[in-house]
Formats: C-alpha cells, sequence, structure tokens
C-alpha cells in the first residue's frame, strides 16, 4: 500500500466532482440541483488546499478557499429565494416542468 | 500504514459513500442528511491535510448554515402532508455513460501527470497567519466579500417577499 499523497486528495475530489455533475444532470428537484452545486464547490476546495499542503505556495490555497465557501454561502441563499418564489409561482420545483416564462 | 493513513482513507470512505447516497438517494430529506455527512468527511480532509481554519469554517458555515438553508428549501417546498417527499431522476442511462466517461478521463488525466509536489513538514497553525493576509493583502477582497454577502441576502430576502 502506497503512503497518502497528493494523488489520494486529487481523487477523492474528483469523485465527488463527478457525483456532483451527476447530481446536476440527473435529478429533477431544484435543490437537490443545489445539493449537487454544493458537492462540486467542495471538491474544488479540497484541490486549492490539497494543492497548498503538497506544493509550496504559501497560504493563498486556504484563502481561496475560505472564498468560495463565502460565495456558497451567498448562491445558496439567493437560490434558495428564487426556488421558494418559483415554487409560489408555478406550485412545484420539478426544474423539467418549469419551463414557462411567464404565466 | 500508519495512523495518518488510517484516518484518511476513514474520512475518504465517510465522503464518498454519504456523497454516493446524497446523488442516488429518491427521499431528497435523507439526502440532505446524507450531505451533512459527506460535509463532515471533507472537514476531517481539510483537517489531514493542515488546514485548521478552513476545516472550521466548512462546520460552521456548511453544516450549520448552507445545509440547515437547505432543509428549510426542502421543508417549503414540498406538500409534506400528503405528498410523499420523493423525486424523480431524468436522462438517467446517458448521464451515467457520460459521467463515467467524464470521472475516467479525468482520473486518468491526473494520475498519468506528474505532479511536482514538495517534501512536507508538520502542519503549524494557519489561523495568525490567515488573519494578517486578509487584513493586509487581500483587504479588499475581504471587504467585497462583505459587500457581496449584504447584497445576497438583501436580494435573496426581497426576491423571496416579493407580492404578486
Amino acid at each position: 500500500m502506497i503512503e497518502v499523497g497528493l494523488n489520494h486528495f486529487l481523487v477523492i475530489s474528483t469523485l465527488l466532482f463527478s457525483m456532483g455533475i451527476y447530481a446536476i444532470v440527473t435529478r429533477k428537484n431544484a435543490i437537490m440541483v443545489l445539493m449537487g452545486v454544493e458537492l462540486i464547490l467542495n471538491s474544488a476546495n479540497i484541490n486549492f488546499i490539497a494543492f497548498t499542503r503538497f506544493g509550496n505556495f504559501g497560504l493563498q490555497g486556504h484563502l481561496i478557499a475560505l472564498f468560495v465557501i463565502v460565495l456558497a454561502a451567498a448562491e445558496a441563499a439567493i437560490a434558495l429565494a428564487i426556488v421558494l418564489n418559483i415554487y409560489k409561482t408555478l406550485s412545484t420545483v420539478n426544474i423539467d416542468e418549469v419551463d414557462s416564462l411567464k404565466d | 500504514m500508519n495512523v495518518y493513513d488510517l484516518i484518511f482513507y476513514l474520512f475518504a470512505a465517510i465522503t464518498l459513500v454519504s456523497a454516493f447516497f446524497v446523488v442516488t438517494n429518491r427521499n431528497i430529506v435523507y439526502s440532505a442528511f446524507f450531505l451533512l455527512f459527506t460535509f463532515f468527511g471533507v472537514a476531517g480532509i481539510y483537517v489531514l491535510l493542515g488546514a485548521d481554519f478552513v476545516a472550521m469554517v466548512q462546520l460552521i458555515v456548511y453544516v450549520g448554515g448552507i445545509l440547515i438553508l437547505l432543509l428549510f428549501g426542502v421543508m417549503l417546498t414540498n406538500k409534506i402532508t400528503n405528498v410523499e417527499i420523493k423525486t424523480g431522476t431524468i436522462n438517467l442511462y446517458p448521464s451515467v455513460i457520460g459521467v463515467g466517461l467524464l470521472t475516467g478521463s479525468l482520473l486518468a488525466a491526473l494520475i498519468t501527470s506528474n505532479w511536482k509536489t514538495f517534501p512536507t513538514e508538520a502542519p503549524l497553525p494557519t489561523t495568525a497567519a490567515l488573519g494578517k493576509m486578509l487584513l493586509q493583502e487581500y483587504a479588499l477582497v475581504f471587504e467585497l466579500l462583505g459587500i457581496i454577502l449584504l447584497i445576497a441576502l438583501i436580494g435573496a430576502a426581497s426576491i423571496a417577499r416579493r407580492q404578486s
């Protein structure tokens, strides 16, 4: 068994990324799509921090990870407000049924 | 195999298994709760990478904030009393093939590429250094992020409360 190194963390983040893509592509519920986006942001953060640990970059990767977390919080708040509005208007959050621009 | 490797595989298993349940479970409330374990696993991986402050921020913001927000979204957009909270899937087989190809090519690319790594030393506490960087070189980004959060909160409140 080889020692845990950079490749192990990159493999984990790749798998998280592809599961996030899978959730975005296949799930009907808009909130499940949001969860897929969160998985993808987490995988990007793992990459940033892994390269900070195994490269010689100082702490800038940690800062960028913090910025990503802040933007994810803002994005989740806005997206949930939009989803609530869609639900109030169309009584569904399934994104394959939400296909009208104006009612 | 030392303790570090064992803990790494434990957290990796927690993260990946619960992420798999997140994307495949038909009950969206279960998905939200499995997302909790995924975020915990990712925080553990951050700790293993020596990022103590980012791990705590991950726990506080993701588990305490974003996940609760998602659960509110689930509760407010489903008729819990009469319809069970199930969610369907579309494009199942094409997307499994596409995601499989994407994953395979990404894994092949990153395993065959020769990353230049530096020898790692024992991780140091990062909070003081991060705070200094945030308030000195990255002060402008820090202020902009604050403004973005304020605008996002005001915008979310006004979108969600808009009268028809």
